[in-house]
């Protein structure tokens, strides 16, 4: 191709312009046919690529896991900051008759059920958990979708009920079950973390929103709050904890229900 | 020797006098691009597509934007939208602040595959297609960590390779004429030089130095794990929803970006342009006044 060019070097205005025309057509025409074609998404929702591109979050959790600390925390806010309505998502009533029972007792006879690899199982009411030592704070929400929502939790932290039932040493994962089936699914909502997330001083069992006792659209009687994490791994409506090696026999075999459907088991970012 | 590709010497691959000229004016090629800049190009630009459409995937599970750390769910800054007329007929609606847009078909309200669908981004703006969150993260973070090594490296080569930076760093030159390059884009006329103009310089240096490393820090502060970590970051970005919207508003003016760059290739000679981003080569078109410029940098 021979550019071009007068004497001077310089493009000839006119050619340009046509030039121009010419290449946004070219373009807008293969934009039109490559949607028409709809290949590209048979790649890219592909078995394989979903594989290629699923396994990165091993790379993201390493990353996190090394410029996170143990200990660093999610940052903490005013109670000036805290939002007029937590928002609420999933599950928001759940309709199953045990829980309806037990929200009709106000939930005198629910019992946490701490159980799996541990030395000492153990059944804790809602008023032996509000009787430990307490943790609150105002930390923000961030859900997957996009959202944030800043509100104050008060609850037991996590680490007191791992020692008091002592995690054996195979011990990995602390999984949560739950009581509510999400959109009606035929099995109850779940979570998991790793023990380092457990251990984290702002993984609390949250009875209290915003100095008020946990509603049910937010999870009564207890709920998870992983303030490190997202939205999803913040289980509500808790029936039981178990402490596994590995939660590959459980459901789906994911870590969570989310996950279980395609979500990441590391809810980092 | 990783300079190696760096070669400054620049020899011509080949002169020649225009034919037909009365002047002896002698084009020539010269290298313009290293191999590094030529590979880095074309992955960024796949990873800058991936990341952008798979954005809009991740956008439309809520597409609203908000200022500050929480989402002030009544009053956000942008938000996508549909409703039901009076008719029945859906409408797609953007909100900016007080102002209402209608953009039925392709914001809002669209069309999929025949269906007349309510989805924010239309489905061929998204990846993948249909609505479909878990997959659009996936591909997100894939392209981010790639485009993130690839740029964290090649910011590094900007800075010590003598190319990169001969052809980027403004000068006082630069300075003088940046009236004069200002006036000759409006008039669509475009030196073929061994040098980019004043105009190009600030807008490489602002993309590659501004808006791409601003893409990363408002990405990264949407991890709730990485605001603990770093809890400075989404602090000077305003906000962790702060954070998301400046991320949405780089995307966009990277997305310009993109379509100025591509005008400015078609316009100021495609095959040119095309192939210094390939094989390195590109034309000058008077080799002699770039040599006495050059000052006998040259050694061929």
């Amino acid at each position: 191709m021979k550019p071009q060019n007068d004497k001077t070097g310089l493009i000839v205005p006119d050619v340009a312009r046509r030039r121009l025309i010419a290449g946004l057509a070219t373009g807008f025409g293969a934009l039109g046919a490559s949607v028409l074609l709809g290949g590209c998404d048979r790649l890219v929702t592909s078995d394989a690529a979903q594989r290629v591109v699923g396994s990165t979050q091993k790379l993201t959790q390493a990353a996190q896991r090394l410029v996170a600390s143990r200990e660093s925390l999610a940052r903490e806010f005013d109670a000036s900051q805290i939002a007029p309505t937590f928002r609420t998502n999933g599950t928001t009533n759940p309709q199953q008759a045990a829980y309806r029972r037990l929200l009709a007792d106000g939930f005198s006879d629910w019992q946490l059920r701490v159980g799996g690899l541990v030395e000492r199982p153990a059944s804790f009411s809602l008023a032996a958990l509000k009787a430990m030592p307490s943790r609150t704070q105002i930390t923000r929400h961030d859900c997957v979708e996009g959202w944030s929502c800043i509100g104050q939790w008060t609850g037991v932290p996590l680490t007191q009920i791992l020692d008091a039932v002592r995690p054996q040493d195979a011990a990995r994962y602390v999984i949560f079950h739950c009581a509510d089936h999400v959109y009606g699914a035929a099995t109850p909502y779940y979570e998991s973390l790793d023990m380092v997330e457990a251990h984290h001083p702002q993984t609390i069992l949250a009875y209290g929103l915003n100095r008020q006792t946990l509603p049910v659209a937010n999870g009564a009687p207890l709920r998870l709050r992983a303030e490190r994490q997202l939205g999803y791994k913040q289980a509500k409506y808790l029936m039981q904890i178990e402490l596994v090696d590995s939660f590959a026999s459980i459901q789906g075999g994911k870590g969570g229900w989310w996950e279980d459907r395609g979500y990441q088991w590391w809810a980092g970012i | 020797m990783a300079l190696s590709i760096d070669n400054p010497t620049d020899s011509a691959i080949d002169t020649h006098a225009s034919a037909g000229s009365d002047l002896p004016v002698r084009s020539a090629v010269i290298k313009r691009h290293g191999v590094f800049t030529r590979i880095w190009h074309w992955v960024n630009a796949l990873c800058l597509l991936v990341l952008l459409m798979s954005g809009l995937q991740i956008f439309n599970a809520h597409p609203a934007l908000y200022w500050g750390h929480g989402s002030t769910f009544a009053h956000p800054v942008l938000a996508i939208g549909a409703y039901r007329a009076a008719d029945g007929q859906p409408v797609g609606t953007l909100d900016i602040g007080h102002h209402r847009f209608i953009t039925t078909g392709v914001l809002g309200v669209s069309s999929d595959n025949g269906q007349t669908v309510a989805r924010a981004f239309p489905s061929w703006a998204t990846l993948p297609g249909s609505q479909w969150l878990s997959l659009g993260r996936e591909w997100h973070f894939t392209a981010a960590w790639v485009f993130t090594a690839m740029l964290v490296s090649y910011l590094i080569y900007s800075v010590i390779s003598g190319r990169r930076r001969r052809l980027i760093a403004p000068t006082s030159r630069d300075a003088r004429t940046f009236g004069h390059a200002i006036v000759e884009h409006l008039r669509f006329r475009f030196e073929r030089v061994r040098h980019y103009n004043p105009l190009q310089k600030l807008t490489y240096l602002a993309v590659l130095f501004g808006l791409l490393p601003l893409m990363i820090a408002t990405g990264l502060s949407m991890s709730p794990t990485m605001d603990a970590a770093w809890p400075w970051l989404p602090a000077v970005l305003g906000g962790h929803q702060s954070a998301r919207t400046l991320h949405f508003i780089s995307a966009f003016l990277l997305f310009g970006f993109f379509l100025v760059h591509v005008a400015l290739v078609l316009v100021s000679g495609l095959f040119n342009n095309l192939r210094s981003m390939t094989t390195g080569g590109y034309r000058i078109a008077d080799a002699s006044e770039d040599e006495s410029n050059r000052q006998g940098k040259r050694r061929s």
